[in-house]
């Protein structure tokens, strides 16, 4: 793809997400607007993060894409094939150890992410409070009065009618005791892996044009009550293919007759976990 | 302690466009008084009880409140941070239609808990146990704790409302019409529990009202207003009883006997 400056975005428009973003990353969880830009794939495929992606990323990086955990995802596949075009230079991996830059759809990496790695979330929704309060001007004014009541009415809600707090993904948090967040569709499994990670998390928000960030040992607190604490959610079972017990499950119909099987939903870790074991035959 | 008065108005005014809604307006409110400002449509009820409350400026004249620390501020100089803090601890504001004082989808629970919820109580039992409390207070069953209250007739969710208003125990509340639209057995009964607890909190109230009965019923003392001013102020069964301005006679002959 000649014709296209490095990584797609005009210097001009990266210069513009850069200082959004730096801004985003000084005040910890507010959203931060951005002037949004068309990208070469539909809304609610990743069009925020791939713009802060193409914002932060040198010739010098390697990016990792996964979408649901997934390396080989369609999703996934294309966005890591379109930096390879337009980035050159830039190489790619499947391995969360070896990335430098991680662009992410509705999870975090089972590997522990250490210092210096960037994790882009793709955003469909940044306003946490959006299903409670409709109007945009007054969601901001909660946040900028910190009156997140309404968020703790609506976890009320979720006990009392399911006896747990009920939003699986997507589960509220508070960043740095100040903002109210949302952490994109992940789910609330990963929300412990936010809190005081040595990672930069990035948020993009393309439809929304907004951006926001946790800067690297933010502490990031899941919303809850005293007497029905924040619990993440995983399925009861192990991985079929690596027999891991403690990461994030992804339940798989295999015939007509009722049969199915979990697997970890990070590919790259159940992989990693796979080879190890052939090793040690 | 009851020397100073809690809310203290003094020549407010305001006008929309060429109307003076309000117009030059003073009052006091004592600790634990029942205040009701009786008048026709467009005489400019309404629009004094939201500058009052903070909702509306004033193109003059100032709303000082006195907090239960003791410190006097001025109502619509105190910034919006600390108006929002008063409105969700302190104060408490009954809608007309309950619709606007309620979370309709949210269930009777949740709309009574979320005052405590606001300021900044995090724990579940102790917030339903209070709820529950509160439903019967206000003779709506606990078992509908979790129903919503667009499954509640219209007697039902104004009760709601006021139990949601008062879960906090405010100081200061604003009733506007808070029978109007209901039938009058229904408001008979509304009358009598906003009465009781009333008594039972020795809550303040500021109460707006177009009905003359209601205000016999609930106001120690009555302020009638006319074209954005006070025509006339004085005890409830002083001013109903032998009413001095041709206004205010008016309005008192023209309440229907059953």
């Amino acid at each position: 793809m000649s014709g296209y400056n490095f990584a797609y975005l005009d210097e001009a428009t990266k210069r513009m997400i850069r200082r959004a973003l730096l801004k985003a990353v000084a005040v910890p969880g507010h959203q931060v607007p951005f002037g949004s830009r068309e990208m070469p794939l539909p809304y609610g495929w990743g069009t925020g993060g791939i713009q802060v992606t193409a914002s932060v990323i040198g010739a010098d990086d390697t990016l990792k894409v996964i979408d649901q955990g997934a390396d080989d995802t369609t999703n996934a596949v294309s966005i890591r094939r379109f930096f390879a075009r337009v980035a050159p230079g830039l190489r790619t991996t499947e391995r969360t150890a070896e990335a430098t830059v991680i662009q992410t759809r509705h999870r975090i990496p089972e590997t522990p992410l250490r210092e210096g790695q960037v994790l882009v979330y793709q955003v469909p929704q940044p306003e946490p409070l959006f299903r409670l309060e409709p109007r945009r001007a007054e969601t901001r004014r909660l946040h900028a009065l910190a009156d997140y009541g309404l968020m703790q009415v609506k976890l009320y809600e979720d006990i009392a009618r399911h006896g747990r707090v009920g939003s699986s993904y997507d589960h509220p948090v508070m960043v740095n005791g100040r903002y109210l967040m949302s952490p994109s569709p992940i789910p609330s499994f990963d929300n412990p892996k936010m809190h005081r990670s040595p990672a930069l998390q990035l948020f993009g928000a393309g439809r929304e044009r907004r951006l926001y960030a946790v800067p690297p040992y933010t502490d990031v607190q899941s919303l809850d009550f005293e007497d029905h604490p924040f619990v993440p959610l995983r399925a009861k079972g192990r991985c079929t293919l690596c027999g891991a017990g403690d990461s994030y499950l992804d339940e798989v119909v295999t015939d007509d007759r009722g049969g199915r099987i979990f697997v970890c939903s990070d590919t790259d870790f159940c992989t990693g976990r796979q080879t190890m074991r052939e090793a040690a035959e | 302690m009851n020397d100073h008065p809690i809310l203290s108005a003094s020549s407010v005014t305001r006008a929309f466009g060429a109307v003076r809604a309000v117009a030059g307006v003073s009052l006091d409110l004592w600790p634990g008084e029942v205040l009701a400002i009786v008048g026709e449509s467009g005489s400019g009820k309404s629009t004094l009880l939201r500058l009052l409350a903070g909702d509306v400026r004033p193109d003059a004249g100032t709303v000082l409140y006195r907090a239960s620390s003791g410190a006097t501020r001025d109502v619509h100089t105190m910034g919006e941070p600390a108006r929002r803090h008063l409105a969700r601890t302190e104060w408490g504001f009954v809608h007309q239609d309950a619709r606007d004082g309620l979370r309709m989808a949210v269930s009777a629970g949740g709309n009574v808990g979320e005052r405590l919820m606001a300021s900044g109580a995090r724990h579940y039992g102790d917030i339903r146990a209070e709820a529950a409390r509160w439903l019967e207070r206000v003779e709506i069953p606990a078992a509908r704790i979790d129903d919503a209250p667009r499954l509640f007739s219209g007697g039902m969710r104004q009760r709601l409302q006021i139990a949601r208003t008062l879960v906090t125990r405010p100081r200061l509340v604003f009733m506007d019409e808070p029978t109007g639209g209901l039938d009058v057995s229904v408001q008979a009964r509304l009358l009598d529990m906003i009465r009781a607890l009333v008594a039972d909190l020795g809550i303040a109230v500021i109460l707006v009202t177009h009905d003359i009965a209601a205000a016999r019923l609930l106001a120690h003392r009555l302020v009638v207003m006319r074209h954005g001013r006070v025509v006339e102020e004085g005890l409830t069964d002083r001013v109903l009883d032998d009413p001095r301005h041709p206004y205010t006679q008016l309005l008192v002959s023209s309440v229907l006997a059953a």
